[in-house]
């Protein structure tokens, strides 16, 4: 039955645009800028209008006026060379003794002059050479491991965890370190026992206290080995001149130290984790005041200490003394030592403070990933028979480790960050070292300040916020949306 | 595998008890070792050193002087008269005076950030992510060497100002001027009906709770708790005879150029302290921007679409059920931003603002030379903060947190 309605449309209606609110530039801003200022239906709602209009329009003229002044300072402004080596000539006004008609900005040939300082400190300039293989080799390693679908990724990290700390170690120090030699029969001694131990016992050879105990003896073996092998190394004589830790300096002392309060930290931060887990009542206290006490202190106060107290708790010079309490001298009237003191490097021992800090701040991260495994997985293991060591090392660690990579890095940023705090110890980082050009007077400028702490801001904003990226994108990457 | 099960020591290993019980004792015996020997090394080098022990030279007079803060007033110090007990009491008191100042700033700071990333203006949005990308990226001590170095030592010098608001305010090198309140007679009946208002709120609020829940009236508890609040020491000190006067700061502009500049009278906040005060503020609240985005984020579309079901107005809705339930997920990492903020208010000895690692770790450290018990007895003053941080968070955790049955 067919009909004609009057009042009954035939074509289908056009399709009509988006509302100019929805759609274009103009209907972007309407939603991301003008919809939260057009409200005046009661009192309540046009108060808030007018304050966001307010709000608006101050925020907007403070971020413009910012980046207007920083590119005004950085390029419109900004000195580019130095042809002539005036040095703070050519950065200053006529006015003030230099050469620039008009007010500068930024002072880069400073940069420039003090890019070396900068980058490796009063590092020796023929040397250089051995600081930027240790930068390279760090650079190729880090793509690699960034980089996925790279071949012998595992390799490659394990190699950055072992032996590239010594390359750069004997590169940078310059090697050849006098190392006695009965640590070398020790550490023989020790690692090859371990390791024979480990052999001959691991099936109930040796009775089943050894066997009991077998996977220790294999770690202290092939740690005392891997030991001895590396101070093998860094006592060899490759003819590199000795650099001594007090002329590094800048960047290379920040990734020095950030690197390995990094590489130190992973390993006691597992151990502490695990032991805060423990059920043995001692090794969860213990390990309670630990993380505890090192992260209820500040880092400076944990660097005053490394550098104050840590050379009282060791060791000191002692000297022969005769029955009245008189040094004995020797025949060219210098004291007679008895044992020498453990006199550490000062670069060493904000290390030490630095790896014990963040060692405390790692556990807490995985203990976090440590308490994110469901229980299922320990039961699971038990229930396969696995040891602790087994179970620890097989399943639980793997799955923690991978949960926490993004606290991991976070971890790292704020390191690298806190490796700043070095100078005030007296060690030369990165900020230290561009403080300490300010005191050349020969780039005394009204702008040398701005243009350094610019040129650091810099360097440590692109460092961090590419890590910080970077671990964005493993949060994104390690979700397997299993979490409840 | 025979011996598994021989008796005796073969079978003791294989027993969980026994083989925890071995290794604490291990762990014990070789800690207890490694402090003997840090203990004996210790005193053996302190000797060598000839050195004093203990904690006597807390009565000793310290001859330096150390700038004018509000540690300084309390313990009115006077180089040559006070020990150095006073010494450590005033830095301890501009470490706490700096922290809590900075909590409250970057509270506060934090929270418009947190809010504004989250808004619909691009404006607001730009700005904030902006703010915290920036200053979460740079290192606290570069920030505190901006401020101080670029920023303050860059004011005029101690001879001219900067007006900041009239002749009341003012900034130069030696710092901001500000007027001073000098309480007179009879102020701390102000004092007291604060106290009484605050007492009164909090019984009128039970009582409307109360009331509430028995006949289902709702009385204006807010308003009227903010009343009180306000109005009651208002009238108080009305009646008192407006018992309080400012203390002006004074600026001879004339007269010897030695005499010039500002005077000793009204508030006097000191460079070093601006700069502590704003890097820790702005950096810590770069922090806890993400913490309340995060928080608010948090919260589930469906909890304010349900309340919007339930009839609620917006702001209540906000002030009952949202702000609740993102407090829960936001308070413990802002307990932990709080913390971050006292330990980073060390830093200040950089800048050499008095606080407890500057004046007690750095200049009487120089001095005593006792390095174990004063950094010992620095470190003691960031754990307690610390700690007893923790313990109230924990408390107030316990309070908010779900209540689940």
């Amino acid at each position: 039955m067919k009909t004609n309605y009057q009042y009954l449309r035939t074509e289908e209606a056009p399709i009509l645009p988006p509302p100019a609110t929805q759609s274009g530039i103009m209907g972007w801003l309407w939603q991301n800028m003008f919809s939260s200022m057009v409200q005046f239906h009661n009192v309540g709602a046009a108060i808030r209008s007018l304050l966001m209009i307010a709000l608006t329009v101050v925020l907007a003229y403070a971020g413009f006026n910012t980046i207007v002044s920083l590119v005004q300072f950085a390029f419109i402004d900004a000195v580019w060379s130095d042809p002539d080596g005036l040095k703070r000539g050519v950065c200053t006004t006529v006015d003030q003794g230099g050469i620039a008609t008009s007010q500068v900005g930024a002072c880069w040939p400073y940069v420039g002059a003090k890019f070396k300082t900068i980058v490796y400190g009063a590092y020796p300039t023929e040397e250089l050479w051995r600081v930027d293989i240790v930068f390279a080799l760090l650079a190729v390693g880090i793509v690699w491991l960034v980089l996925e679908n790279t071949p012998g990724r595992k390799l490659v990290g394990i190699s950055m965890l072992t032996v590239f700390p010594v390359i750069a170690l004997i590169l940078l120090t310059g090697g050849h370190f006098e190392i006695e030699a009965q640590t070398f029969v020790i550490m023989a001694i020790v690692g090859l026992g371990g390791v024979a131990l480990w052999v001959l016992g691991r099936n109930g050879g040796l009775g089943a206290f050894i066997e009991a105990f077998s996977a220790m003896f294999l770690l202290a073996g092939v740690t005392s080995l891997a030991l001895l092998v590396a101070a093998f190394a860094t006592s060899i004589d490759f003819g590199l001149v000795e650099v001594e830790t007090s002329l590094w300096g800048g960047l290379l002392v920040t990734l020095v130290v950030a690197l390995t309060g990094i590489a130190a930290s992973l390993p006691l931060g597992v151990l502490f984790a695990l032991g805060r887990r423990s059920e043995m009542p001692l090794i969860r206290y213990l390990s309670v005041g630990f993380i505890e006490f090192w992260r209820g202190v500040p880092l400076i106060t944990v660097l005053f200490m490394s550098s104050v107290m840590l050379p009282m708790f060791l060791p000191g010079t002692e000297y022969q003394v005769d029955e009245l309490g008189q040094t004995v001298l020797d025949a060219e009237g210098k004291p007679v030592i008895l044992s020498e003191g453990w006199d550490f490097d000062k670069l060493l021992r904000a290390l030490i403070g630095v790896a014990l800090f963040s060692a405390a701040y790692m556990a807490e991260v995985i203990r976090g990933g440590l308490q994110a495994i469901p229980k299922g997985q320990y039961e699971g293991a038990m229930a396969l028979g696995l040891s602790y060591g087994q179970m620890t090392q097989l399943i639980v660690l793997p799955q923690a480790l991978k949960i926490v990579i993004p606290g991991i890095v976070n971890t790292f940023i704020g390191l690298f960050k806190d490796t700043t705090l070095v100078l005030i110890i007296g060690i030369f980082d990165l900020l230290g070292a561009i403080q300490s050009s300010f005191t050349d007077s020969s780039w005394a400028t009204p702008t040398t300040n701005a243009t350094g702490y610019l040129v650091c801001a810099l360097i440590f904003f692109v460092f961090c916020f590419g890590m910080s990226r970077y671990s964005v994108y493993l949060e994104h990457k390690l979700d397997t949306g299993h979490k409840s | 595998m025979a011996n598994r099960n021989n008796a005796g020591i073969g079978r003791l290993i294989y027993d969980q008890k026994f083989r925890s019980i071995f290794f604490q004792v291990l762990v014990a015996v070789a800690l207890i070792a490694f402090v003997a020997w840090i203990a004996d090394n210790t005193l053996s080098n302190i000797d060598a050193q000839e050195k004093k022990k203990g904690f006597g030279f807390l009565e000793d007079t310290a001859g330096f002087q150390i700038l004018n803060t509000l540690g300084t007033a309390i313990t009115d110090y006077t180089p040559g008269v006070s020990t150095y007990w006073d010494v450590f009491v005033t830095g301890v008191a501009n470490t706490l005076v700096v922290a809590f100042l900075g909590v409250i700033a970057a509270t506060a700071i934090g929270f418009v950030m947190g809010i504004f990333r989250l808004s619909n203006n691009a404006i607001l949005k730009g700005f904030s992510t902006v703010y915290v990308e920036v200053l979460r990226n740079v290192p606290l001590l570069l920030q505190l060497f901006f401020w101080y170095f670029f920023v303050l030592r860059a004011m005029p010098d101690a001879r001219s100002r900067i007006q900041l608001w009239g002749e009341e305010v003012g900034i130069n090198i030696t710092g901001l001027y500000a007027p001073a309140p000098q309480p007179q007679e009879g102020f701390g009946w102000v004092w007291l009906a604060l106290a009484v208002a605050v007492v009164g709120g909090i019984l009128f609020s039970n009582y409307a709770k109360k009331l509430q829940a028995e006949t289902g009236k709702q009385l204006p508890v807010l308003w009227t708790q903010v009343g009180l609040i306000i109005g009651l020491p208002l009238i108080t000190y009305w009646v008192m005879g407006s018992p309080l006067e400012w203390e002006y700061p004074t600026f001879n502009e004339t007269g010897p150029i030695f005499k010039r500049g500002f005077g000793d009278t009204g508030l006097v906040l000191i460079p070093e302290m601006i700069a502590v005060w704003l890097a820790l503020s702005l950096y810590t609240a770069s922090f806890i921007a993400e913490i309340v985005r995060a928080g608010i984020m948090a919260v589930p579309k469906g909890q304010s679409e349900a309340s919007s079901a339930l009839g609620l107005k917006p702001n209540v809705a906000l002030r009952m059920v949202i702000i609740p339930q993102a407090m829960r997920v936001i308070v413990p990492p802002l307990t932990s931003q709080y913390l971050n903020l006292t330990k980073n208010s060390s830093l200040s000895v950089a800048i050499a603002y008095p606080d407890v690692v500057s004046v007690f770790a750095g200049t009487a450290l120089n001095q005593v030379g006792q390095e174990i018990e004063m950094v010992f007895m620095m470190m003691m003053v960031y754990l307690t903060v610390s700690l007893s941080t923790s313990i109230f968070m924990n408390w107030f955790n316990g309070r908010i947190k779900l209540v689940e049955r």
